[in-house]
């Protein structure tokens, strides 16, 4: 497919990273920032063009005459939808997905209209099939992360009827210490499945008498309903969380925020600059907005951080809000998390005091990979921080192919993909060696190896 | 180290397929020279297995650093295996002149150092041939093309290969397309050299030769005589054509194709440039030999300066006459147009026309900041402003360009050998054009010069051909600190 990505900043650059390692597809990358340009297509391969996104002389030279999917992503939601409307109107660009960040616009979803496959005629709206809002999907999962004590990661399967959960095992957990398949006895009227066991940075074989050990990071699925009765298992039952303090008032600090007052938590934030601070206090209810520095130990200890549950860094900078996240541990701080950006980082951080390194990239490439590769993926999460990956697809073929009409065990899948669960219409089931696939089944896999993503695309399509 | 040995195994292996054209040719006039073919091919396939099977477990993506040495390491190596089947066809001939003889054919050079072209057997002069058509869009080009699994590190070859000081500017998204649109356009416009050949009467053999020659503007031939062994202005004004277009960047030739117009040539201020002087040249350099008396009718002198100059200028190499004993304003007009005239991206050598067209800017920038000290200019070419970080790359490039002539005018000159023939002996080599003068000049050849300066020569056409940048920076202690 051959796709141009307008914006080489930290989400559109993600976008193309992961793009153009799939050999299908050829990527072009526009920008107004000549270095920057240069710069990323020394390390991936991609062709660049300099120049004003929304203009129809740059998106001619970044070849839109013949691309099938134009994805806006710069930091400008008004360039975004011109754009779009502009490939649309002009090289009549099949698909159109917009980063729009602006809650007022994306409230208003009558704006957009989806004009995949129709001829040109007159729109009521801006010619947009699709709008991701980065920071507004980061606010989701952090908000999921919080709601669940203890979770490394939570990303929603099957229009989030089920959910695949990552963890880190830990003593006094039932299940620590014992074979996967005592979950049984523990929970039985509870359905899960563990996907995959990491075990000091390697993936361990998830059989039926894998023992698990402490400090296991634990991948499981199981039907949301049931995830807390599961993550008992792996870690003794905490208390749902009451107080968090946010570090950072930026675009996501601001709406979760937001979205924690209307549960009636305790929030607290803490912003640098004073103008921020006093507008985004005009906006919230309850919260309590501090103007001061993140790091600064004494503004901290004022405010009972030993007695604070969350503690989430989320401002601009990743430096400081990793150090501000290991101030509020040492301080006392129940459980802390940083946004990290960086995948080094975040490897760095995630196994030593910080709690949870929130990678935003890859929460915000899902929505986009599923679009891409569309038709017979439903739903991609990128997990641990890239390197391995959760799928939606659906199985296609007649019975005697390669994946309908076999058992899980007879399916021949490339190394380190796994098929976990089976979503029959209403129905879902946890996947045994012995689950016959349908046609037409969304089948859930977990792969730990995200090169391997084509191969399985490939099998599920013949 | 070894993941650049890996790469570099798999690169010999390929290079071995070129060894069919010459066999194909022993085949078809059963010269009986087969055998040193197949043994050549052989040592190539084997060599580069070797390697390869030896650092299969280093293989890793190649990182920018990665792309140099091994463009160097690829261009030296496939030179000295090019060169056994010539020593195994042609006894009697040392190394040094053989390896003389490969480096100049992968090079584009077309300098030789063998003596009784027209009665060497055809497969041979197929072999210098190929070498030279192989190595005009280049090896690696070709093997990035070839080879989709380099990646990212494709790129950093393509960058070490290819001539011109912009090289960010892909034509398709993934750079192993790039790679094969330029080797499509480059069979497409050679397959239509040979039929135009053909048709202005040359025989089918030399057709397909002098197609591979003038394409990559090499400059081998099939006689000692060159191209003056036809006599044919038809033939001369199919050659002035080709070469003209292979002085082009073949980018361009690819977005016309693409856009089916000549628009893409119009928007070209290196092509538009490159023409006028061409021609405002051919014109004044007939005009002069017209006026010295050379020849006795102006249209005699312009047929023989228009092809002997293009030739040159495009360095190319091919000659009809002597023009060595043209008054001395003539050839040496022809061989500093040789440093200037091809454009980036086509397969001659030189510093190129860009980099001409932005010294000029830069100078004329210079001399309005001289009048207004406060004027904002920026360096544009055709209405595109030219970065100033490549402006000075343009001007590193010069610098070290003309010091790579003056030490190796140097090592000549202190071999014995005349200024004359020391200087242009380099500047012909480092050009990749061919020819100078002296006792290297266009009616004799490179036979006459010692080892050591066949070697000083034979570096001077790596350099040049490698753009000198790709291979200097190995000699850097930077380049190897861990």
């Amino acid at each position: 497919m051959k796709i141009i990505i307008l914006g080489a900043g930290q989400v559109g650059r993600t976008a193309a990273y992961h793009l153009a390692r799939e050999e299908a597809n050829d990527v072009t990358v526009v920008d107004v920032d000549d270095e920057l340009l240069r710069d990323l297509q020394d390390r991936i391969d991609i062709r660049t063009v300099q120049g004003n996104a929304a203009s129809p002389k740059t998106l001619e030279l970044a070849g839109a005459g013949d691309a099938d999917m134009i994805v806006a992503l710069t930091n400008s939601d008004e360039v975004n939808v011109v754009a779009c409307q502009v490939a649309w109107s002009l090289f009549g660009t099949r698909t159109k997905i917009a980063r729009i960040r602006q809650q007022a616009f994306s409230r208003r979803s009558e704006l957009f209209v989806s004009t995949e496959g129709e001829p040109p005629t007159q729109l009521s709206g801006f010619a947009v099939d699709m709008y991701v809002s980065p920071e507004e999907s980061v606010t989701a999962y952090i908000d999921r992360l919080i709601r669940y004590p203890g979770a490394l990661q939570v990303v929603d399967f099957a229009d989030g009827r089920v959910r695949l959960v990552g963890l880190r095992a830990i003593k006094g957990g039932l299940l620590v210490g014992q074979p996967i398949r005592a979950i049984r006895q523990h929970i039985p009227n509870v359905d899960a499945r563990v996907a995959a066991i990491y075990r000091g940075g390697h993936s361990v074989d998830p059989e039926g008498d894998t023992v698990v050990e402490h400090n296991d990071e634990v991948f499981f699925i199981a039907a949301t309903d049931d995830i807390r009765n599961v993550m008992a298992e792996m870690r003794k039952a905490e208390d749902p969380v009451k107080r968090v303090v946010i570090a950072g008032g930026g675009n996501i600090g601001f709406r979760l925020a937001q979205r924690l007052e209307e549960d009636n938590h305790h929030v607290k934030l803490i912003e640098r600059s004073p103008a921020r601070a006093r507008k985004i206090s005009e906006q919230l209810r309850s919260t309590i907005v501090l103007n001061g520095d993140a790091a600064d130990e004494a503004l901290l200890v004022e405010e009972n951080i030993d007695s604070m549950d969350v503690f989430c860094a989320l401002t601009n900078s990743e430096e400081a809000n990793i150090l501000s996240a290991l101030l509020a541990k040492q301080l006392g701080a129940h459980r802390v998390m940083a946004l990290i950006t960086r995948p080094a980082y975040a490897d760095l951080m995630q196994s030593g005091p910080i709690d949870v390194a929130i990678s935003p990239q890859t929460v915000t490439i899902g929505s986009l990979l599923a679009y891409v590769r569309r038709g017979d993926v439903v739903q991609v999460h990128s997990l641990r921080g890239g390197t391995a990956e959760g799928m939606e697809t659906v199985a296609h073929g007649s019975r005697g192919g390669k994946v309908v009409g076999r058992m899980v065990e007879d399916i021949k899948l490339p190394e380190g993909a796994r098929i976990i669960t089976v979503v029959r219409g209403e129905q879902v089931i946890m996947a045994h060696h012995d689950t016959v696939i349908e046609a037409g089944d969304h089948v859930i896999l977990f792969l730990a190896d995200k090169r391997h993503v084509e191969q399985v695309e490939r099998l599920f399509q013949s | 180290m070894l993941a650049v040995v890996h790469v570099l195994g798999s690169m010999l292996m390929l290079f071995s397929v070129t060894y069919s054209l010459p066999m194909a040719t022993s085949l078809i006039y059963a010269d009986g020279l087969l055998v040193d073919y197949v043994a050549g091919a052989l040592i190539c396939l084997s060599m580069g297995g070797l390697l390869w099977i030896l650092t299969r477990p280093h293989k890793r993506e190649l990182r920018s650093r990665d792309g140099f040495l091994l463009v160097s390491l690829a261009w030296v190596l496939m030179s000295a295996i090019a060169s056994v089947p010539l020593m195994l066809a042609l006894p009697g001939l040392s190394f040094t002149d053989a390896f003389f003889e490969a480096m100049s054919g992968l090079s584009t050079t077309g300098a030789t150092v063998l003596v009784g072209l027209d009665d060497l057997a055809p497969s041979v002069n197929m072999w210098r041939g190929a070498l030279h058509w192989f190595g005009g869009m280049g090896i690696i080009v070709l093997v990035v093309a070839i080879l989709p699994m380099l990646g990212v590190g494709g790129m950093q070859l393509y960058k070490a290969e290819t001539p011109g000081p912009v090289k960010n500017d892909k034509l398709t998204p993934r750079i192993t397309q790039t790679a094969k649109a330029l080797w499509i356009v480059y069979i497409l416009i050679t397959v239509a050299c040979i039929l135009a050949l053909r048709v202005a009467g040359m025989g089918w053999f030399d057709a397909v030769f002098y197609s591979f020659s003038t394409l990559a503007l090499g400059g081998f031939a099939t006689r000692d005589a060159s191209v003056g062994y036809y006599d044919s202005v038809s033939i001369e004004i199919v050659l002035i054509v080709f070469m003209l277009i292979a002085g082009l960047n073949f980018s361009r030739h690819f977005v016309a194709w693409q856009q089916k117009s000549l628009r893409a040539y119009a928007t070209d201020a290196e092509a538009k440039a490159m023409l006028a002087l061409i021609v405002i040249s051919t014109l004044a350099v007939s005009l002069f030999i017209w006026q010295q008396g050379v020849y006795g009718s102006f249209w005699t002198s312009l047929r023989h300066t228009s092809f002997n100059l293009v030739a040159l200028a495009m360095t190319c190499g091919f000659v009809t006459q002597d023009y060595a004993v043209w008054p001395i304003f003539a050839p040496m007009v022809m061989l500093m147009l040789s440093c200037y005239s091809c454009n980036t991206g086509s397969t001659g050598g030189g510093i190129k026309m860009f980099r001409t067209l932005v010294l000029f800017r830069q100078a004329g920038r210079e001399l309005l900041l001289l009048v207004h000290p406060q004027a904002v200019q920026p360096v544009k070419i055709a209405g595109q402003v030219v970065q100033n970080q490549i402006v000075f790359a343009v001007l590193a490039f010069v610098v070290l360009y003309f010091g790579a002539v003056v030490v190796l005018t140097f090592a000549l000159l202190a071999s014995g050998l005349d200024f004359m023939s020391s200087f242009t002996a380099i500047i012909a080599t480092i050009n990749n054009a061919g020819p100078g003068l002296g006792v290297v000049g266009p009616a004799s050849n490179y036979q006459s010069l010692t080892d050591f300066q066949t070697w000083v020569c034979a570096l001077a056409m790596l350099l040049g051909r490698l753009e000198i940048f790709s291979f200097l920076v190995l000699l850097t202690p930077a380049f190897w600190r861990k």
